[in-house]
């Protein structure tokens, strides 16, 4: 009866899970809500599904390697606000230039949380708590009080935000959401067929294993906080378009938003597990129900917060009883295999 | 190694005590009155509530665990006072129930670290939002006032000498996590756990049950410091306390206690919670503003990790090539 469940791979029944947990919301809201299938619920959906899941596939790399970057949300606001000042300065720009700028100036703020976690030996919680406070008072102290606004930034980043690459029916694919898809791939592929990126396992499901077997566990941490910074300075941008006018608080509590939307996605907060399907699976359910309990007339949406805390702990909960039962499966078989004398052949664990 | 470790955590009180000195010295070559009990008292005033609800943190983290939720606790607290006040609640039957629903709370997290298995790290970020929620369900946009007055008092009168209540509570709480800690077979399991929970299981520890006890205790504390701030500034609102567990988890760091669990003292965590309330008072004494003080405190918590790291590779490098770290 339950040979079917030894066969498949844990992060299978995971990231299945989890797709099928979000088909179960989309049509539980979909019943309650007026006007709930429609394009601009998708686009609105989209569009900020986009910017946290830039952030969140970071966060994994992250996570991946067994380290957290708390200091996220404050690199968003750091380079939303920074290009955004640059843009009203200079605002003939060529896009290209603008994008590689704001992605430079994340990866900058990640490589200073790199080098102290990776080359300074320093928690990476300790170090990326402290990073937190400290670009965000870099850019208050900057900002003097000023904020940009909307009417000040070029044309094409005000439209960015509606700009379509193109339509399914009457579903838009926004640009924006286009790129974050585009970075997701391109990082999955990474993932699964990179020799180097899978050294990011390594490194986090076995720390001392992956330096005897001659990886750079340094450069591999200090990559992973590069990449991160990176990917939250391009986020930065997409924040700045889509928004329009910022302020010092911009990117507030992203650091948390991102942590829970790769803890729902399956990423094992302790390293060395972690799909970037299970990511996209992770961000879109916390971002579904965020957005949709706002329009359900049934609870106010003062119960945001209260679900989404709850939903998280199932998750989890889910995952952590799952991986026990799969544990204990295996090892039985195990014993089985043995007193029958055929002697498994041993296999990687998910 | 037991001497190593020893000589590190004497270096260690011995940095911060000098750091605590040359604040003092250079606050009241600033302002001549800073040295005043005063000014002493009122400086713990304004950040009574985090630092009660450090000193708890300091065993949760010690024990190789971490509590991010009670911040957000506090703030349920808070708002569950003003809500019950509102339905009518005399306030006096009020705190009881609120500091129960601490106690609750707090079993709440234990729930899901010891018998599901969980991280805490997880959990507690969780309920970080989890409990937040639920403040926020309470009072929604409200703000609550016109709490009695003798509720108020306990907050802003000094009630034995100089000292107000919640500075007293400190002072308790100090005590009492020091025995607790230090000089109770409880205290050392804490520690046992904390180096290596395995160890401690195959050691005939009750390794849940402490685990169960200190998290509940945490929710009871932070509970306790929610109704001291409500009754301080008496007023409550749904963002009360809002994101305190960064600079609470700071103080504790700070104070040598390490993230990794098994190593600290409640000493070390008071010393470096009068450098934080000594080092903010003295730059708000030179016009610096609130949030380039957080940014400063930052600095501070990477710096106090990372340059002794320096020092002992340094010290590797040229005395000790080849020696076996950590």
């Amino acid at each position: 009866m339950t040979g079917w469940l030894r066969s498949v791979h844990p992060q299978t029944l995971r990231v299945t899970a989890l797709a099928l947990v979000l088909a179960l919301v989309v049509l539980f809201f979909g019943s309650q809500i007026d006007n709930y299938y429609t394009a601009r619920m998708f686009n609105r959906i989209s569009t900020s599904v986009a910017i946290i899941l830039l952030i969140a596939i970071g966060q994994a790399l992250v996570v991946i390697t067994r380290n957290i970057d708390l200091s996220v949300g404050s690199i968003v606001g750091f380079t939303a606000y920074l290009v955004g000042d640059l843009l009203v300065a200079q605002p003939d720009l060529h896009p290209l230039v603008v994008v590689a700028a704001a992605m430079a100036l994340g990866a900058a703020l990640g490589a200073v949380n790199g080098v102290v976690v990776a080359y300074g030996r320093v928690p990476a919680i300790i170090v990326t708590l402290g990073t937190l406070a400290i670009y965000r008072t870099i850019l208050v102290e900057y900002s003097d009080a000023r904020s940009i606004t909307t009417a000040n930034l070029p044309k094409w980043v005000v439209e960015l935000p509606q700009a379509t690459l193109f339509s399914i029916g009457d579903l838009d694919i926004r640009v924006t959401v286009a790129i974050a898809l585009g970075v997701a791939l391109v990082v999955h592929l990474a993932l699964t067929r990179l020799r180097a990126a899978r050294r990011l396992y390594a490194v986090g499901s076995n720390p001392d294993a992956a330096a005897i077997a001659g990886i750079n566990a340094e450069r591999v941490v200090f990559t992973a906080f590069l990449l991160s910074g990176a990917l939250a300075g391009l986020a930065g941008f997409v924040f700045l378009a889509r928004f329009g006018n910022i302020t010092v608080v911009a990117g507030l509590g992203f650091e948390l938003k991102s942590v829970a939307a790769v803890v729902v996605g399956g990423v094992n907060i302790f390293g060395g597990s972690g799909t970037v399907v299970g990511v996209v699976l992770g961000t879109t359910l916390v971002d579904v129900i965020d957005n949709s309990l706002t329009r359900w007339a049934l609870v106010s949406e003062f119960w945001r917060d209260a679900l989404l805390g709850m939903l998280i702990l199932i998750a989890v909960a889910a995952d952590t009883l799952m991986n026990r039962y799969l544990d204990r499966l295996r090892r039985k078989r195990h014993m089985a295999e043995l007193s029958a004398g055929t002697l498994p052949v041993p296999r990687e664990a998910g | 190694m037991e001497g190593g470790l020893m000589r590190r955590l004497v270096r260690w009180e011995v940095l911060l005590l000098v750091i605590l000195a040359v604040t003092i010295a250079v606050n009241s070559a600033m302002a001549p009155m800073f040295l005043t009990i005063g000014n002493q008292i009122n400086l713990f005033q304004l950040s009574i509530e985090k630092i009660i609800v450090a000193l708890m943190m300091t065993l949760v983290i010690v024990n190789g665990e971490i509590d991010l939720s009670v911040a957000s606790m506090m703030g349920l607290a808070a708002c569950a006072f003003g809500w019950l006040f509102q339905m009518g609640v005399p306030a006096g039957v009020a705190i009881p129930i609120v500091l129960a629903l601490g106690l609750l709370g707090g079993a709440f997290n234990a729930f899901w670290i010891t018998v599901i298995g969980m991280p805490s790290l997880v959990v507690t970020l969780a309920m970080l939002i989890g409990f937040r929620g639920m403040a926020r369900i309470l009072v929604e946009d409200r703000g609550i006032t016109g709490f009695p007055d003798w509720f108020n008092a306990l907050g802003q009168q000094p009630i034995l000498g100089p000292l107000p209540l919640a500075l007293l509570v400190f002072a308790v709480l100090f005590v009492v996590l020091l025995v607790v800690l230090h000089r109770s077979g409880f205290g050392r399991k804490v520690y046992v756990i904390g180096n290596s929970a395995e160890v401690a299981r195959y050691s005939g520890v009750a390794v849940p049950r402490v685990k169960a006890l200190l998290f509940v205790a945490s929710g009871f504390v932070a509970a306790l410091a929610g109704l001291l701030y409500t009754a301080r500034v008496s007023a409550v609102r749904g963002d009360v306390a809002l994101g305190f567990e960064l600079d609470i988890i700071t103080m504790v760091l700070l104070g040598g206690v390490s993230i990794f669990g098994g190593k600290g003292t409640l000493w070390g965590v008071l010393l470096s919670i009068l450098i934080v309330l000594n080092l903010r008072n003295g730059m708000a004494l030179a016009n610096i503003t609130g949030h380039l003080q957080t940014g400063v405190i930052g600095l501070l918590l990477i710096l106090s990790v990372l340059v002794p790291n320096l020092v002992q590779s340094a010290g590797r490098l040229s005395f000790k090539p080849g020696s076996a770290s950590r």
